[in-house]
């Protein structure tokens, strides 16, 4: 919070300075008025002067038209101040969220970071506003009323004041109970939209299983327990406004009766105990803005904290370039040497790897689930660094090569990649400088042109959210286009054919043959099919090789490999 | 909060709506007469103390010296015991509301739900969830927020105007012809800047709206966006996007802002006309003084809500265009109810015959044609063809989640359409490729079938389907609870959860679409050795991609284009040469 206090509210000091006084002016005219209405009664009405009176009622219209164009002229900069700063902070956070280092992302987790972005930042924003608006306001009102009635009659006043402990007192308290319950409400909201979400996402099986009644009364638990704590929150909260109002008009019958000792003492004026009736009223709304206002304020100090916390966090842009050349041969890609590298720190996801392809060559990497597979792809495009171990691309250390030119060298598509709501030519483009003949080629090159073209569907139609209009192997198709398309030098298919059937997943190889010639290929894949002919076959087990070379030699040599050959391509293997 | 204003358009049936919500509340008949009861209640006695004050300070009046005390204490102890007396009173009728609107929120939202329950599956596959989810949450909130506030609010509103106009005009009707002037002037003014803001209002919850999906779907591709080199660019695109947004709050705010102050400033400028009035007539001697106290607290309370009136009639609009959202949803066609005669399929065999069946999900495109299968008690029949030739589609059938659009399938003689299809789905297991796992521990989520399954249960189906090691070595084993990104577990570790499940079942049949597609080969040959031993008296329906998991099927089904182009078992379709054999072939090209 003192962060965006600090840093980015600082340029806009001066302007809610200027917003400051506008309002406290606007703001003080209001507060003049109910006093002039007890001067009219008390000096003016008695002088019986018609024309004094049209002058100080003239006077309130005046402060009238002032106080409002205050408070609009201040509203509408605190507005701006809150638009401009709002956008600076969404944008340094999402330009932070998209550099985060893949280890961040993981600890805050993507939805963590989505409504971080999307509903903290509008928190953020509403009070920004509100704030600059009641919050100047509201105190104003506060202190300026009983300054007022202070000077009307400073013993009304303290008689006045000596009720506003016990508000101050009943809001903190409800708050202080309320807060936290909100907080409750939020996470049991949270689970009430998750298990309707879940089911959405389940009918099917939910049907076939015929536990309908279960997942009603599943819904039913959820549904009583967030009316319950709704229920619990709103009574809280609903003491506020009554109790509030009985101190306040408390306090009013009590200045009435002082009042009318003092009279009677001759001590003040009946039209001053009229004014302290309508500063009452102002007193009264400046409280429950107020007691608005706190609520919000928490809500955003919340909100800041969060967004703050992902501003802090490691971010790629930091990660430093080791400059010290160790290269190796010029016609060696990719070399991986003694690399080992493990998520958490505490169990190895790779165990001592070591591979070098040669420029042009085709890599394989088969084996179980959860072998660790994917992982050496996010070590090869830097997702993570190795923890042990070198990785060389092109011959220099991977540290020493600045991320994006790295990342510039590789096509990827991933095992659950996305497509984004665009056309597919912008889909396959994603944003890069290519022409429309290395959009159509690639598409091509990708098996994609037949579907693309065929049924009513062209290079610019738009695609729905994830790409829900195309089938599972249209959209595999339309990934690999995406990582062909600017040629790169490395390129990565992890398990991105498995939903090709096998005629599409041969020719997709064989135009990889004959127009990737100088392509480095990384193929990762189930099926034995689309690895077997690669120049090296690496097989991982638990994250460690337990089989490196060709397809005839760990058929001669790799026990697992022989028996996922034997498997998947039964008798055939030989023939073959 | 997104589309906090999306639903702002006018209500197409007012009057429906409003009487269908109006049964929501009879059904708290009582307590809502008790609550109107509260509402005149607490609303008449806080209108009565501005009197009693005026009557006080009419006491007081006299001056130094004069002062009735014995007038003063009268009124001042009359006033406590009414403003004790209608804080009271209100905080109940909080408490009341509250306690009505949150029985009706919770019957609405399970009505909402039952009735998802209840509706045929491709309702999903055209519906999206984000909209379901907003009606059920945001839109019934809405409602809800618009009944225990609005009602209310409402309620007192037109007492207080009515109250403390009819108040005013007994003080002094003279000083009432100030408000001939204010009141236009403030209900002109508000017309004005609400018909100004509200499409400002919506055009600003759109961009927010657009500005999160935007965000959503970045955010979810985020490892593609850097994998090439695009976060300058997606930066550039959120910009924009986020200016859209920041300046549509801004421009609605511009003119949203000027509300509260001219609001203030027509109540300013009637307290000076009445002061101004109102000194006059103590001149002319048709007022005191505590009639002029009077007189301006009860215009406060006069102007106040006037001018909220246009909120609240803008509110319950919304409110009556989410409710009608939420009806809409209620309304929707659920399943059609079972035949009247409709059997509980018993011990069923196993066995499974298609007859001439056709069916498409629209009219104009049939998916599939005069379809003949037969499936008999034990078999495996495998199901093959590209993507799209309509393999998911025969499941679907199956399961009965659509009803055949032309023809029959029978289940042991049975006529499908004549047996309920709670039976029906009972006797099938299934697996399909899209794994669903719930937020629950491990147990649970194998043990979902199946009521009262015991530890030993579970383990042994997942030993089955080759994960028991796997959760044995979770730190909390078969209690890890799944959480909802589910990053501590892999998608093939995912598919073989569920196929644990299945294997828990005690269904006759089965039903396996692309279950395995995730998952090694190594390890789903053993799982099918689990499964073969498993399925031995079961009757088999397998989906996949992969040619090698399906050759000892007893026949395989080569399906395109909505037809069976080919049927035999692996040997006899090779020899065959046709288009098995050519998929088949493909896969060592």
């Amino acid at each position: 919070m003192n962060r965006v206090l600090t840093y980015y509210l600082k340029p806009y000091y001066l302007r809610m300075m200027a917003g400051f006084v506008i309002k406290f002016a606007g703001t003080i005219m209001d507060l003049c008025l109910p006093w002039i209405l007890a001067h009219m009664i008390d000096y003016v009405i008695p002088q019986n002067n018609k024309n004094m009176i049209f002058v100080w009622g003239g006077l309130m219209m005046v402060c009238a038209v002032l106080a409002w164009t205050g408070n609009v002229v201040a509203n509408r900069m605190a507005s701006k101040v809150a638009r401009d700063t709002t956008e600076k902070v969404r944008h340094d956070l999402f330009s932070k969220v998209t550099y985060l280092s893949n280890q961040s992302t993981d600890a805050f987790t993507k939805p963590s970071l989505i409504s971080r972005l999307t509903s903290d930042t509008y928190n953020l924003h509403q009070m920004l506003g509100r704030v600059q608006r009641l919050g100047v306001r509201a105190p104003i009102l506060l202190i300026g009323g009983i300054l007022i009635t202070l000077t009307l009659d400073p013993v009304l006043t303290l008689i006045l004041v000596s009720v506003l402990p016990f508000i101050v007192l009943i809001m903190t308290a409800t708050s202080k109970k309320g807060i936290p319950m909100y907080a409750s409400l939020q996470e049991a909201l949270d689970q009430f939209v998750r298990l309707v979400r879940e089911d959405i996402a389940g009918i099917r099986v939910i049907k076939a299983l015929s536990k309908t009644d279960y997942e009603k009364e599943r819904f039913g638990v959820i549904n009583e327990e967030v009316v319950k704590i709704e229920k619990k929150a709103g009574m809280t909260m609903a003491i506020v406004n009554p109790a509030m109002n009985f101190f306040l008009n408390i306090g009013l019958v009590f200045v009435i009766l002082a009042g009318a000792y003092r009279v009677n003492a001759g001590k003040c004026e009946v039209g001053k105990i009229l004014a302290f009736m309508t500063y009452f009223t102002i007193i009264l709304n400046a409280m429950m803005s107020i007691s608005k206002m706190f609520v919000i304020i928490s809500k955003a100090v919340a909100s800041a904290n969060r967004i703050v916390s992902v501003l802090d966090a490691e971010d790629e842009r930091d990660s430093k370039l080791v400059l010290e050349e160790k290269d190796k041969a010029e016609d060696t890609m990719i070399s991986f040497e003694h690399v080992s590298f493990s998520y958490n720190h505490v169990e190895n996801n790779l165990t001592d790897i070591n591979f070098s392809v040669k420029k042009g060559e085709t890599l394989g990497i088969i084996g179980e689930t959860g072998s660790g597979k994917s992982t050496v792809a996010s070590l090869l495009l830097r997702f993570y660094d190795a923890t042990e171990g070198n990785i060389f691309i092109g011959g220099k250390p991977i540290q020493s090569i600045p991320l994006g030119e790295l990342r510039s060298s590789f096509g990827v598509v991933f095992q659950n990649d996305s497509l984004f709501e665009d056309s597919i030519s912008e889909n396959v483009r994603l944003g890069r400088a290519l022409s429309e003949g290395d959009i159509k080629q690639a598409i091509l090159y990708a098996q994609a042109k037949e579907f693309v073209e065929e049924e009513n569907r062209g290079y610019y139609d738009k695609l729905n959210i994830k790409g829900a209009n195309l089938s599972g192997g249209q959209k595999q198709r339309i990934l690999i286009a995406r990582a062909l398309a600017a040629h790169p030098d490395i390129l990565i298919l992890d398990d991105s054919s498995s939903a090709l059937d096998y005629r599409t997943d041969a020719l997709l190889r064989k135009e990889l043959k004959e127009h990737f010639k100088d392509t480095t290929t990384v193929i990762i894949a189930q099926r034995i099919s689309s690895i077997m002919h690669a120049d090296h076959i690496l097989v991982l087990e638990d994250g460690a090789m337990i089989g490196y070379g060709t397809h005839e030699e760990l058929l001669a040599s790799c026990q697992v490999y022989q028996e996922i050959g034997r498997s998947q391509m039964g008798m055939d293997v030989s023939a073959s | 909060m997104a589309d906090k204003n999306k639903s702002y358009e006018k209500p197409k049936n007012r009057r429906g709506t409003i009487l269908r919500l109006g049964k929501y509340m009879l059904c708290y008949f009582w307590l809502l007469m008790l609550a109107l009861a509260l509402t005149i209640g607490s609303n008449l006695f806080s209108l009565i103390g501005p009197t009693l004050s005026g009557y006080a300070i009419d006491a007081i009046e006299p001056g130094k010296g004069q002062v009735d005390f014995n007038q003063v204490f009268y009124y001042a102890g009359l006033m406590v015991v009414f403003y004790v007396v209608s804080s009271v009173l209100s905080y109940l009728l909080s408490i009341l509301m509250i306690h009505i609107s949150r029985k009706v929120v919770f019957r609405m939202r399970k009505d909402v739900f039952d009735k998802l329950l209840s509706l045929p599956v491709g309702y999903f596959d055209t519906h999206q969830t984000g909209d379901i989810i907003s009606r059920i949450s945001y839109d019934i909130d809405t409602v809800n927020a618009s009944l225990s506030n609005d009602l209310v609010q409402i309620l007192a509103t037109v007492i207080t105007v009515i109250g403390a106009f009819s108040m005013m005009v007994v003080i002094s009707p003279k000083l009432v012809l100030v408000f001939v002037f204010t009141v236009p002037l403030s209900i002109c003014m508000t017309k004005l800047i609400t018909s100004r803001t509200r499409p400002l209002f919506r055009l600003r919850s759109r961009k927010l709206g657009e500005l999160n999906g935007f965000v959503e779907e970045m955010i979810s591709g985020q490892k593609t966006l850097k994998a090439y080199h695009q976060e300058e660019n997606t930066i550039e695109k959120f910009d924009a996007k986020n200016e859209e947004a920041v300046e549509s709050y801004y421009k609605a705010e511009y003119y949203g802002s000027v509300t509260g102050p001219t609001v203030n400033f027509i109540n300013n400028l009637s307290l000076a006309l009445i002061s101004i009035f109102g000194a006059l007539l103590y001149l002319a001697h048709s007022m005191t003084v505590g009639d002029i106290s009077s007189f301006v607290l009860y215009s406060r309370k006069f102007s106040g809500p006037i001018n909220e009136f246009a909120n609240i009639i803008s509110e319950f609009q919304s409110a009556l265009a989410a409710a009608e959202r939420v009806f809409l949803l209620i309304d929707e066609v659920p399943e059609p109810l079972d035949a009247k005669d409709a059997k509980e399929l018993t011990h069923v065999m196993g066995n499974v015959r298609m007859e001439q069946v056709s069916f498409g999900y629209t009219e104009e495109n049939p998916i599939i044609k005069g379809l003949n299968l037969r499936a008999d008690k034990g078999k495996l029949v495998a199901i093959v063809g590209p993507t799209g030739a309509g393999k998911t589609t025969l499941i679907n059938l199956l399961m009965r989640f659509y009803d055949v659009g032309d023809g029959h399938i029978y289940v042991d003689n049975e006529e499908c359409s004549h047996v309920t299809r709670k039976s029906l789905r009972k006797s099938y297991a299934m697996v399909l490729q899209d794994t669903w796992l719930f937020e629950g521990s491990i147990f649970e989520n194998i043990a979902y079938g199946k009521e009262g399954a015991t530890i030993e249960e579970v383990e042994a189906a997942a030993r089955a389907a080759k994960i028991h090691s796997f959760i044995k070595r979770l730190p909390n084993g078969y209690h890890t609870i799944l959480s909802d990104d589910g990053t501590n577990i892999s998608k093939g570790q995912k598919q073989l959860l569920t196929i644990a499940r299945a294997m828990l079942l005690e269904s006759p049949m089965l039903i396996l679409d692309e279950a395995t597609s995730n998952v090694d080969t190594r390890t789903e040959i053993q799982i099918q050795q689990a499964m073969r031993r498993l399925m031995e008296h079961k009757t088999c329906f397998v989906i996949a991609h992969r040619l090698s998991t399906i050759q000892n099927a007893d026949v395989i089904l080569v399906v395109n284009h909505g037809e069976i182009v080919e049927q035999g078992t692996h040997k006899e379709l090779m020899e065959k040469k046709g288009f098995y054999h050519q998929l088949y072939r493909a896969q060592f090209e």
